[in-house]
């Protein structure tokens, strides 16, 4: 299993290097959608705001909606799903390894939007760093629930407008426990008690992954 | 037995309810805090009984049925979709009537309290299986992604269960029966709630039933149209 994961992971990695959708598509979104939050806070707000969190979180979502389409969609061609059923693949490797690449693609990008809070919203510099763990945690879960919900919408009618409407009721506590810890961090708080809540969520689709994205495959 | 339980469900059903309200608003006496107020308590709760716990076990344990291989068949996906549909309903309906509760109690229609919260989510949800349904034409695929997605679903139940506990927010903990497994309520103020939570359960599954059948006809029909539709080619063709 973990070598399938590996393989998966490295090869949606390779395919992500390769086309620079990341890159030149989905980070320039992301910084955007950033200065654009900025925005409508104006510059007096902008600056003092306690609102950053809240908006990397806001900002992450539309990000890690994108990268979720684009992680499925690598499988998209003609035949590449049938080809790789054939390869007789373990489900749950699979599932570890597109969940994997895409917590790394989600990282990348969360530094970079971190990066953007600091130098557009002012986030404290020290404070953000101490939430760099749990922020790092968050958006893993994210991934790992991302990649089954990706899953399951794929090859119906539009995939694109269907995965919010399924991920958002998911993904409201986990980004609203990622919120609350990255407040924490900044603005001192129980800074734990929603890290447990975004490792138990973690666990949780990582279990729930493993048992049934064969299922999906299946169908 | 089997036919005349099946036909004593909706009378029953009726009786139960018309019962409660009779008691809910006649026999019951107004409550030393509440007032009249109190008289919305005796539906609500069943409601929400409903639409987080039984229609959601229903729809749950229905879809777990149909991807364990050993029972897996079309009647266990239509029950998950048929529950799941009622339960769109009785969570609607529960925001109303606690809504409508919460205007004069608290002084606002809606809170951005845990509990609140967690149920909207749980609608959502509900209206996300019913849109994942929609997008699938294959029979198969269709039931076994619906499958998957209840059970992540169903997830979010114990949530609501114990968000009171967890957040301590606006909505009130466990008031009919405590953690201690001790009755709050007495009197007629306690029959009538109990009377209105089976009654709510018994329409919960009358509704299951009837849209159950509405379901089977539906297949049967489309069924009738495709092989009309190829029996007519077949036709051309010769």
């Amino acid at each position: 299993m973990i070598r399938v994961a590996w393989l998966v992971a490295v090869k949606d990695l390779r395919i992500e290097a390769r086309s620079r959708v990341l890159l030149w598509q989905v980070l320039p979104f992301g910084v955007i959608a950033l200065l654009l939050a900025g925005l409508a806070l104006g510059p007096a707000q902008a600056g003092t705001s306690s609102a950053g969190p809240g908006l990397f979180y806001l900002v992450t979502l539309f990000v890690t909606l994108l990268m979720i389409n684009r992680s499925q969609s690598l499988e998209n061609a003609p035949g590449t799903r049938a080809s790789v059923a054939t390869l007789g693949l373990d489900p749950a490797g699979v599932f570890l390894g597109k969940a994997l690449a895409l917590t790394v693609e989600l990282w990348v990008s969360g530094l970079v939007l971190l990066g953007g809070s600091v130098l557009l919203l002012h986030t404290a510099l020290t404070g953000t760093l101490e939430a760099l763990p749990s922020i790092l945690v968050t958006l893993a879960t994210l991934a790992s629930a991302g990649t089954l919900y990706g899953a399951l919408t794929q090859g119906g009618d539009g995939p694109a407008t269907l995965l919010p409407v399924l991920t958002l009721p998911a993904f409201a506590p986990l980004l609203i426990a990622g919120e609350r810890s990255f407040s924490a961090a900044l603005h001192g708080g129980a800074l734990w008690e929603w890290w447990v809540v975004v490792v138990v969520a973690l666990v949780a689709y990582c279990a729930v992954g493993i048992l049934l994205y064969g299922v999906l495959e299946e169908s | 037995m089997m036919k005349v339980t099946q036909r004593l469900l909706g009378p029953v059903t009726l009786l139960l309810l018309a019962l409660t309200f009779w008691m809910g608003l006649w026999v019951t006496p107004p409550d030393k805090v509440q007032g009249n107020l109190v008289r919305l308590l005796y539906v609500h709760p069943p409601i929400a009984w409903v639409a987080l716990y039984v229609s959601f076990g229903t729809a749950t344990i229905a879809s777990c049925l149909y991807l364990w291989r050993r029972t897996r068949s079309d009647a266990m996906d239509r029950i998950a979709h048929c529950a799941m549909e009622i339960s769109v309903v009785f969570i609607v309906l529960t925001l109303v009537t606690g809504s409508i509760w919460g205007r004069p109690t608290w002084g606002v229609w809606w809170a951005w309290d845990a509990r609140l919260t967690s149920t909207a989510i749980l609608g959502v949800f509900a209206l996300a299986y019913l849109a994942l349904r929609r997008a699938n034409d294959d029979p198969t695929v269709r039931a076994r992604r619906s499958a998957v997605f209840a059970i992540l679903t169903a997830i979010n139940v114990p949530i609501i269960h114990f968000s009171v506990v967890w957040w301590k927010t606006l909505h009130q903990g466990a008031s009919v029966l405590t953690s201690t497994g001790q009755l709050n309520v007495h009197g007629s103020m306690l029959w009538t709630m109990l009377i209105g939570f089976v009654g709510f359960t018994l329409l919960f599954f009358w509704l299951l039933r009837e849209r159950y059948r509405l379901e089977v006809s539906r297949d049967a029909r489309v069924r009738t149209r495709v092989d009309e539709a190829l029996a007519t080619r077949r036709s051309e063709g010769a």
